[in-house]
C-alpha cells in the first residue's frame, strides 16, 4: 500500500484485492465477539477532516478508528478556525503538530486532499474531493458486490445518475475497471462529462435496454438542484426516464443486485420499494463500509509503529 | 550620457557587428566600430533584438502591492529583455479614470526600467455595464490607446459593439478577454478527457471562440480595430486566420505558458498551473504554434499575473488564475518557436517587438536595430539552459509554472533609450 489513499485511479489491482481481503479478515475476526474491537491502532490518532458535512461517511470512520483502538478527533470545519479564515495547509500543519497519524478529510474542493498530502508526514485518506473521487465508497462497493456475488472479474456493473457531479461514479468506474468488472454509465448526456469518451466504460442513453444484462445496478444521488440549471427538464421526468422503479426492477435477471450509496432521494432516482427489496444492498453497503475503512485505515498505519 | 559601444552583437541573429548607442539612439551598427569615451560591451555570441513589448502585464499596483509593483514588474519585465509593458487595467481601484491610468503611468515613470504603458478598463469598474471615459484615458498623460477589460470579458454584445466604435475616434483597440461567462461559471481547467477525470469543472473551448466569432464580426461591421487577448484554442486560430482572410482588423496574442504547458499540468492540482484561460492540449498548443509561426496570431503577450503565496498555496478552486512570465517569456519563446524552426530571430523580433509595439501605438518600440532608431535592445545569450528557480525571480511573487524547468536563453543585458537596465543579467536599478 501506498502512505495515503487518494484516489482509487491509483490503486493497483493487487493493493485493491488486499483492502478487499484485509476487510473481509476483519469482519471474520470480529465475527460473534462481544467486544468489537480490536487493538491494532492503539496509540494512534486519527482526525476527521471534514469541510462538508456528511455525518454517515464521518461516523463510519470514526467507527472503524475506534474498533482498531485508534483515538479519534472530529475536526468540522463549521465552527472552528476554518470559519476564521484558516487556510487547509495552516489547518493540516496544526493537526499534525498536535500528533495525527493519519487525517481522513472530506472537502468540497476537488484534489484538497492532494494538496494536503503534500503538506503534511502522516497518511491522507480521501473521504471525498468535490467532483473527484471517493475511493472508499467504491471500495466497499467492490467489497459488497464480492460478498453477493461471489466475484468482481467479468460482473456488469450498470452506473445510473449524475455522473458528471459524483464521485462516488468516477471512484467506482476506475476500480471496477481495475477489478475486471465491465461497466456502463446510463445518464441523460447532460449529466456525462464531456471527456468520458477517455473512460473505461460502454456508455447508453437508455436505462431499459442496458438492465437484462446488468448484474449489478448502482444508483447514484440526483440532487433536484440539477434541475434549476437545465440538466434536464424537471424531476418527474428524469425519474420516468433514469429513475429504478418496481418495473425496471422487474427486468433485471434473477441474481441481480441494486445499490446507492446513500443518501437516497426515493421516488427520484430509486422508488421505494426497489429500495426496501431483496435484491438492494443499501444496508449491508453501510455496514461493510466500516470494514473497509477499518481495512485501510489498517493498511495505512498499521504496518509501522508511530 | 554614456555611450555604449557594444561589440561583436549578432543583430537578429546573423552576422556579428558593433552597436553604437548614443544620446538614447543607435549611432551606428557596423564593423569594427570606436568610438572615444564609450564604454565597451563585449557581446561576442549574444544576439541582439529589439527590446520586447508586452501586451499584457498585470503590475498589481495600485492595490496589491503585496503580490506585485510597478517597480518590482518593471525590473522582471526589464531583465526578460522587455522595454515596454502594458499594464492591464484590473487593479484596485481599477483603471478606470485619467486619474488612475496617470497614476501607474508616474509609478512606471519612476521606477525607470521600462515604459509602463497603462490599459484603461472598457467599463466602469470592469463591471461590463456602462462604457468608462475612454477618451479621458487617451488624452492623459498616460496617453491609453489599449483598453481591455481583461480578467472580464466585454459579454454583453451591444455594449462591446459600442466600445469597438468608441475607440476609432481614438486610434485605440479594444482587447479582448474571450470568455463567455455562462459558459464557464465555476470553471477551473480545460474542459476534455482530464477535467472529466479530475472532477474539475471544465473551460470549454467553445466560450472562447463563440466570442472571438462575434467579435471578429462586429469589428468587421463597424470597421473597428480589435485584439483578442491570450487565445488559447485550435479553433480561436481558425477563426482568427478566417477573419483575417475576411480583412476584419483582428489582432491577436499567445501567452507562452499556452504556447509550453498542457492540461496536464493540472493532475498535480497544484494551483501554479491555475490560469485563465486554461492549460489546453497538445493538439492546441501545435495549432497555435503554427499560428504564431505564419502570422495568425501576431504577438506573444506574457499575462504576467503575481499573486501572493496565500492566493495560490491552497486547494485548486480556491486558487486565484494566473502565472508569472516576464522573466521567462523570451526563453520560452526560443524553446517552443526558434529550436523548433518555427520563427528564425528576425521572426522574433516581429512578434514580440514590432507587432505589440504596432497594435499598442507605441512609436518609441519595436523599432528595428538601425541607425537614428530609439536604443531600446536586448542581447540575448542563447546558448545556455538552466533550471528555473522561482526564488531567483525579481517579481515579488513566486508562481511561476517553470519552477526546476530548464529553459533555453538568458538576457544579458537590456537598453532603454540608451541606458542599461540589465546589465551582466542583472537589473541595474
Amino acid at each position: 500500500m501506498k502512505r495515503h489513499l487518494l484516489e482509487s485511479a491509483d490503486l493497483d489491482r493487487a493493493d485493491a484485492t488486499l483492502v478487499l481481503d484485509t476487510a473481509a479478515q476483519i469482519d471474520q475476526a470480529l465475527a460473534g465477539r462481544e467486544v468489537k474491537k480490536l487493538p491494532t491502532l492503539r496509540g494512534r490518532t486519527v482526525v476527521n477532516l471534514f469541510y462538508e458535512d456528511s455525518t454517515r461517511t464521518r461516523i463510519s470512520f470514526e467507527l472503524a478508528a475506534k474498533r482498531l483502538s485508534a483515538d479519534v478527533i472530529n475536526f468540522s470545519a463549521k465552527g472552528s478556525s476554518v470559519s476564521k479564515g484558516e487556510s487547509l495547509k495552516d489547518t493540516a500543519l496544526t493537526l499534525e503538530a498536535m500528533g495525527s497519524d493519519a487525517i481522513v478529510v472530506r472537502h468540497s474542493a476537488s484534489g484538497a486532499p492532494h494538496r494536503l498530502a503534500n503538506w503534511v508526514r502522516g497518511s491522507v485518506v480521501n473521504a471525498g474531493d468535490g467532483t473527484h473521487e471517493h475511493p472508499t465508497q467504491a471500495l466497499l462497493d467492490a467489497y459488497t458486490i464480492r460478498q453477493r456475488l461471489g466475484r468482481l472479474e467479468g460482473v456488469r456493473v450498470v452506473l445510473v445518475g449524475d455522473v458528471l457531479h459524483s464521485r462516488v461514479a468516477r471512484s467506482n468506474v476506475w476500480l471496477l475497471h481495475t477489478l475486471g468488472a465491465e461497466v456502463t454509465v446510463v445518464a441523460p448526456p447532460t449529466l456525462l462529462p464531456v471527456g468520458i469518451g477517455s473512460w473505461p466504460v460502454d456508455v447508453s442513453y437508455d436505462l431499459d435496454a442496458v438492465l437484462p444484462k446488468a448484474d449489478v445496478v448502482m444508483m447514484l444521488r440526483v440532487q433536484a438542484e440539477r434541475m434549476n440549471a437545465s440538466y434536464f427538464p424537471s424531476a418527474r421526468e428524469y425519474s420516468r426516464r433514469y429513475g429504478l422503479d418496481g418495473r425496471r426492477m422487474a427486468t433485471l435477471s434473477d441474481d441481480a443486485i441494486v445499490m446507492h450509496p446513500g443518501p437516497m432521494n426515493r421516488g427520484m432516482e430509486i422508488a421505494a420499494d426497489v429500495a426496501d427489496s431483496v435484491r438492494s444492498t443499501i444496508v449491508e453497503q453501510v455496514g461493510n463500509g466500516v470494514s473497509v475503512r477499518m481495512a485501510v485505515l489498517y493498511l495505512l498505519l498499521g504496518g509501522s509503529p508511530a | 550620457m554614456t555611450t555604449y559601444l557594444i561589440t561583436g552583437a549578432k543583430p537578429y541573429g546573423g552576422d556579428a557587428a558593433d552597436i553604437l548607442l548614443k544620446d538614447g539612439r543607435i549611432a551606428a551598427v557596423g564593423e569594427s566600430l570606436s568610438a572615444t569615451g564609450a564604454e565597451v560591451i563585449d557581446a561576442g555570441g549574444l544576439i541582439a533584438l529589439p527590446g520586447l513589448v508586452d501586451l499584457h502585464t498585470h503590475l498589481r499596483e495600485p492595490g496589491r502591492e503585496d503580490a506585485e509593483t510597478v517597480e518590482t514588474g518593471s525590473r522582471a519585465a526589464a531583465l526578460g529583455g522587455f522595454t515596454a509593458v502594458h499594464a492591464m487595467a484590473n487593479t484596485d481601484p481599477v483603471a478606470d479614470t485619467a486619474g488612475v491610468v496617470e497614476q501607474v503611468w508616474r509609478l512606471g515613470e519612476q521606477a525607470g526600467l521600462v515604459d509602463v504603458v497603462p490599459v484603461g478598463a472598457v467599463t466602469v469598474g470592469l463591471k461590463g455595464e456602462r462604457l468608462a471615459e475612454l477618451g479621458a484615458m487617451a488624452d492623459s498623460a498616460a496617453r491609453v490607446r489599449v483598453f481591455s477589460d481583461d480578467g472580464h470579458c466585454v459579454a454583453d454584445p451591444a455594449l462591446m459593439r459600442r466600445a469597438l466604435e468608441y475607440v476609432k475616434a481614438l486610434d485605440g483597440v479594444v482587447a479582448q478577454h474571450a470568455e463567455e461567462p455562462r459558459l464557464t461559471a465555476g470553471a477551473q481547467m480545460h474542459e476534455g478527457d482530464r477535467s472529466a477525470r479530475l472532477g474539475l469543472t471544465g473551460w470549454p473551448a467553445a466560450a472562447e471562440e463563440a466570442i472571438i466569432a462575434r467579435d471578429v464580426l462586429l469589428a468587421g461591421h463597424v470597421g473597428a480595430r480589435l485584439h483578442i487577448c491570450h487565445v488559447s484554442t485550435a479553433g480561436s486560430v481558425e477563426l482568427l486566420r478566417w477573419a483575417k482572410a475576411r480583412g476584419v482588423q483582428v489582432t491577436a496574442e499567445v501567452t507562452p505558458h499556452h504556447l509550453l504547458l498542457t492540461d496536464a499540468c493540472a493532475e498535480s492540482y497544484d494551483p501554479v498551473f491555475k490560469v485563465n484561460p486554461p492549460l489546453r492540449t497538445d493538439e492546441d498548443i501545435a495549432a497555435l504554434r503554427q499560428g504564431l509561426a505564419d502570422g495568425t496570431i501576431d504577438a506573444v503577450a506574457t499575462d504576467h499575473a503575481p499573486h501572493a503565496v496565500e492566493d495560490k498555496e491552497s486547494e485548486w478552486a480556491q486558487a486565484r488564475p494566473g502565472m508569472l512570465g516576464l522573466e521567462q517569456a523570451l526563453s520560452v519563446v526560443v524553446e517552443t518557436m526558434v529550436e523548433t524552426g518555427l520563427l528564425d530571430w528576425q521572426g522574433v523580433a516581429d512578434r514580440m517587438s514590432v507587432r505589440p509595439a504596432a497594435i499598442g501605438r507605441l512609436d518609441g518600440h519595436g523599432r528595428p536595430l538601425a541607425p537614428g532608431e530609439p536604443a531600446n535592445l536586448l542581447l540575448l545569450d542563447a546558448s545556455t539552459r538552466a533550471p528555473v528557480d522561482p526564488a531567483a525571480l525579481a517579481s515579488r511573487s513566486r508562481n511561476s509554472p517553470y519552477a526546476g524547468r530548464e529553459l533555453p536563453g538568458r538576457v544579458v543585458a537590456t537598453f532603454l533609450r540608451g541606458t542599461p537596465t540589465v546589465l551582466d543579467g542583472k537589473a541595474t536599478r
